[in-house]
């Protein structure tokens, strides 16, 4: 007979601890990289850490079921590993034999992500959820994308060069043409007795510079 | 004696006509304002985008250390002599392409009339790359880089499918920059942000080319220099960066084999001719605006020489980056293995390192071998990633840019490398650009009413505008081909003419006794030999070789086509037809002017000799 009670009480508490096992339909595995994110100020994962990620996920679990008071130990862990991965499942504070909705729970999860990631100082690739994909950032898109900024200035310079390059000749030649006009009062007189401009006439071959034409 | 007596008068001629035309010619042709001008401008027109892009390929492809025999092998026989050659007719008749090759014999015109078409249509879509290059440049000055990550897809729930299975650098270069259409036949539209980069690179072509050397010249000094000094600052940073040691044993491991196989020194010989930039007019341009007393032989040494230097110095931070790129891509692949078997085996974090990674392998493969099988492990390999080499744009926009996202400040580096890679290109426009406007300043193609700047800009307006080409959707496209038909064999035609009309038609005397009067010393054995038989001998090999060779591949092209099944590797289709004509008439049309104008000149003098004949008239003295 007490055989029996013994085999039935640990049946029982057996069927207890039902609820978290892997690949519970309701549950979720977790994988903890710190030695990755953390480098050598990694902590080590033991029995404290492990009731601050039931205390969060409750948290988790309050902020997003406004109404319902979730514990710590609605959140059973189970088959942990070295690795730090393991199973939990939600159970719901109303009905403490049954298990909230995995859907529920991924979105509770996802609303506070982001704090669950910061208590641990992970981000979203240590501190993996297995099945809830992060939501990728969106990319940040300014008003004038920065390119143009850079085009604009560079054409910017660029045209300003031009239009100096261009002009600045043009400037000489005006200050130039002021200088002569003066000058040119001064040289009527001179020039009266030059008969004739340079231009006229054919210039003779037989007196040039070329060396080979000459050597004899 | 008749010989110089024809010279008196051909110089008699050109001379007369020049002071005819109002005294202009003979004081006012621009001259360099120093020998330093005149040889960073030479320097810069051959050290070109081929120099960094080209030449590192070809040395890892053709077996490294190996594949510098038959580089300097084709220098020493090919390259020097030819430079030597444009640059002496240059300085001796003082005239551009056209001028040079008209005074040369009339009949021999036409190769005057060849290279500036072929300058013109280089120039068209060298102008393009350093439009992409600009874009790239605009689009260094981000934080994160953007071709660093993928796009979001439109619901913001994973990454835009295209993206994913290329990789962020590919989509960026494909999609976000070149928005390329997946064959030839679709032509897209302009697009608009290509447009203005190509803007852009024309004004700032037009600014530095306004006034002809004058502003050239001033130019020069920046963009010939800098991109030594970057090259420089790019060697220390590179060589201090992890896996850099890889990729420059990869690079210089001679592999003596390769040497048997003639593609090699094919290959050897047109990168040498392509890279000293020769036949395109610009170095007979350049070289026309220096004193007629110059050491013409002294410049075509250090202009060769520096440019081989040139590109081996470039290839060894080049192939220190890739073999950075290299390692980081193994080390990323083993250590996606290594979380594998992290995750499958439940270890804890960071206790299979890449050191120990092959004795928990072992250990895991003797006691669950069919657990790692279904992990599917890659196989990493070290000597697969450092084969991922690329040439040409390839190598720029896809393969560094890919490099530079790894190190650390990337947009210092992205910066510097593109900027570099402009300043290269736009040196080089320089001489394509020369090798139109001296031709056509000298033939008085230019109305006396317009100045210089009025026509330079003309050019430059008219190029952009046939351009816009390569901004269209299949621009890419149509930019390979440019880059294969024009600048490849119209270039070895013309240069064999060259050398034919310098040596045979002019007379190889002749061009002696100019030399020595240019510069004191009557050229030695070496040049004598060069010239008169083993360049025009391994030109004419080249050519054949080069023409057996194409014809042999089928003309294809690579397509990026996101909807092909094998997508990301390239959809190889075969050209169309309308446009394997335009392939064939880009590589006839420039040429074609040599024999035209031949016939043309001699059909002239037939008629002169016809009706001489029959006036026969005892006065008439001009025959």
């Amino acid at each position: 007979m007490l055989e029996k009670i013994l085999i039935l009480l640990c049946l029982s508490s057996a069927l207890a601890e039902q609820p978290c096992k892997p690949d519970a339909s309701d549950g979720y595995k977790v994988r903890i990289s710190i030695k990755t994110a953390l480098g050598d100020e990694a902590y080590v994962w033991n029995e404290n850490e492990m009731f601050l990620f039931r205390a969060t996920l409750a948290f988790a679990m309050r902020s997003h079921l406004n109404g319902q008071e979730f514990n710590v130990s609605n959140i059973i862990v189970c088959d942990e590993t070295p690795r730090v991965t393991f199973w939990f499942v939600v159970t719901s504070p109303l009905n403490t034999s049954g298990l909230v909705d995995k859907g529920v729970v991924e979105e509770a999860i996802r609303k506070s992500r982001n704090r669950i990631n910061s208590a641990f100082l992970l981000t979203d690739k240590t501190l993996e959820f297995i099945g809830i994909t992060p939501t990728l950032a969106a990319p940040v898109n300014p008003d004038t994308p920065p390119w143009l900024i850079v085009f604009g200035v560079v054409m910017g310079a660029v045209g300003a060069g031009i239009i100096v390059v261009l002009v600045s000749p043009l400037v000489l030649k005006k200050c130039k043409k002021n200088e002569e006009t003066d000058k040119d009062e001064e040289e009527t007189r001179v020039k009266a007795v030059e008969n004739g401009s340079t231009r006229e006439g054919v210039y003779n071959m037989s007196f040039s510079d070329d060396e080979r034409l000459t050597q004899m | 004696m008749t010989m110089d007596k024809q010279v008196m008068d051909r110089d008699a001629e050109s001379a007369e006509q020049t002071h005819v035309d109002g005294l202009k010619e003979v004081t006012e042709r621009p001259k360099w304002d120093n020998k330093v001008q005149y040889l960073l401008t030479c320097i810069g027109f051959a050290v070109g985008l081929g120099n960094v892009w080209r030449f590192p390929y070809l040395c890892q492809v053709y077996g490294g250390g190996a594949f510098l025999i038959p580089y300097l092998i084709a220098l020493v026989f090919e390259g020097l002599p030819l430079l030597h050659m444009e640059l002496a007719i240059g300085q001796r008749l003082r005239m551009g392409s056209v001028g040079v090759w008209n005074s040369i014999s009339p009949y021999m015109g036409g190769l005057g009339v060849a290279s500036m078409a072929v300058s013109f249509l280089v120039g068209l879509f060298y102008n393009m790359i350093l439009a992409w290059i600009l874009w790239y440049f605009f689009h260094s000055f981000q934080s994160p880089l953007p071709w660093r990550d993928c796009p979001l897809n439109l619901n913001h729930t994973g990454y835009v499918s295209e993206c994913e299975k290329s990789s962020a650098v590919n989509y960026f270069w494909y999609r976000e920059t070149l928005n390329v259409t997946p064959n030839i036949a679709t032509s897209g539209s302009l697009q608009w942000w290509l447009v203005l980069c190509l803007a852009t690179a024309w004004c700032l072509v037009y600014i530095c080319f306004i006034r002809g050397i004058e502003t050239i010249g001033k130019a020069i000094y920046i963009t010939a220099t800098f991109p030594y000094l970057v090259l420089t600052i790019f060697l220390v940073r590179a060589l201090t960066l992890s896996g850099a040691t890889d990729g420059l044993i990869y690079l210089f491991t001679p592999n003596w084999e390769t040497l048997k196989n003639p593609e090699v020194w094919l290959d050897a010989a047109t990168q040498i001719f392509f890279s000293l930039s020769l036949a395109f007019g610009g170095l007979i341009a350049f070289s026309s605006y220096n004193a007629q007393k110059n050491n013409c032989e002294r410049d075509a040494l250090i202009v060769g020489c520096v440019n081989s230097f040139t590109s081996i110095y470039a290839s060894i931070p080049i192939f220190a980056i890739l073999g950075f790129k290299a390692n980081e891509n193994y080390n990323a692949c083993r250590n996606w293995n290594i979380l594998r078997l992290t995750n499958a085996f439940n270890i804890a974090d960071e206790n299979i390192t890449l050191e120990n990674y092959g004795d928990w392998l072992n250990y895991f493969n003797t006691t669950d071998p069919s657990e790692v099988d279904n992990l599917n492990l890659k196989t990493c390999d070290l000597q697969t990633f450092l084969d991922q080499s690329a040439s040409g744009t390839g190598l720029a926009f896809i393969v560094f840019t890919e490099a530079v996202i790894n190190m650390p400040g990337s947009q210092v580096w992205a910066v510097l490398f593109f900027v570099m890679l402009f300043s290269l290109g736009l040196s080089s426009m320089f001489g394509n650009l020369e090798g139109v406007l001296t031709p056509l300043l000298d033939l008085h193609m230019v109305p006396s009413w317009m100045p210089k700047e009025i026509f330079t800009g003309l050019i430059c307006l008219s190029s952009f505008t046939v351009a816009l080409i390569f901004t269209l959707g299949s621009g890419n496209y149509w930019l390979e081909i440019f880059n294969s038909y024009v600048g490849s064999m119209p270039l070895l035609i013309i240069a064999f003419f060259e050398i034919i009309s310098v040596v045979y038609i002019y007379g190889i005397n002749r061009f002696n006794d100019d030399i020595e009067w240019m510069s004191g010393r009557r050229p030695n054995f070496y040049w004598q030999v060069t010239w008169r038989f083993i360049s025009p001998f391994m030109l004419l090999v080249v050519f054949v070789a080069y023409v057996v060779v194409e014809a042999e591949k089928e003309p294809t092209y690579n397509a990026w086509n996101p909807d092909y099944v094998n997508f990301p590797l390239a959809d190889v289709q075969p050209y169309p037809e309308w446009v394997y004509v335009i392939c064939v008439l880009l590589s006839v049309l420039p040429v074609v002017s040599i024999p035209i104008v031949a016939i043309y000149k001699f059909t002239g003098f037939l008629k002169k000799y016809i009706t001489n004949r029959h006036s026969q008239n005892p006065y008439a003295n001009d025959l």
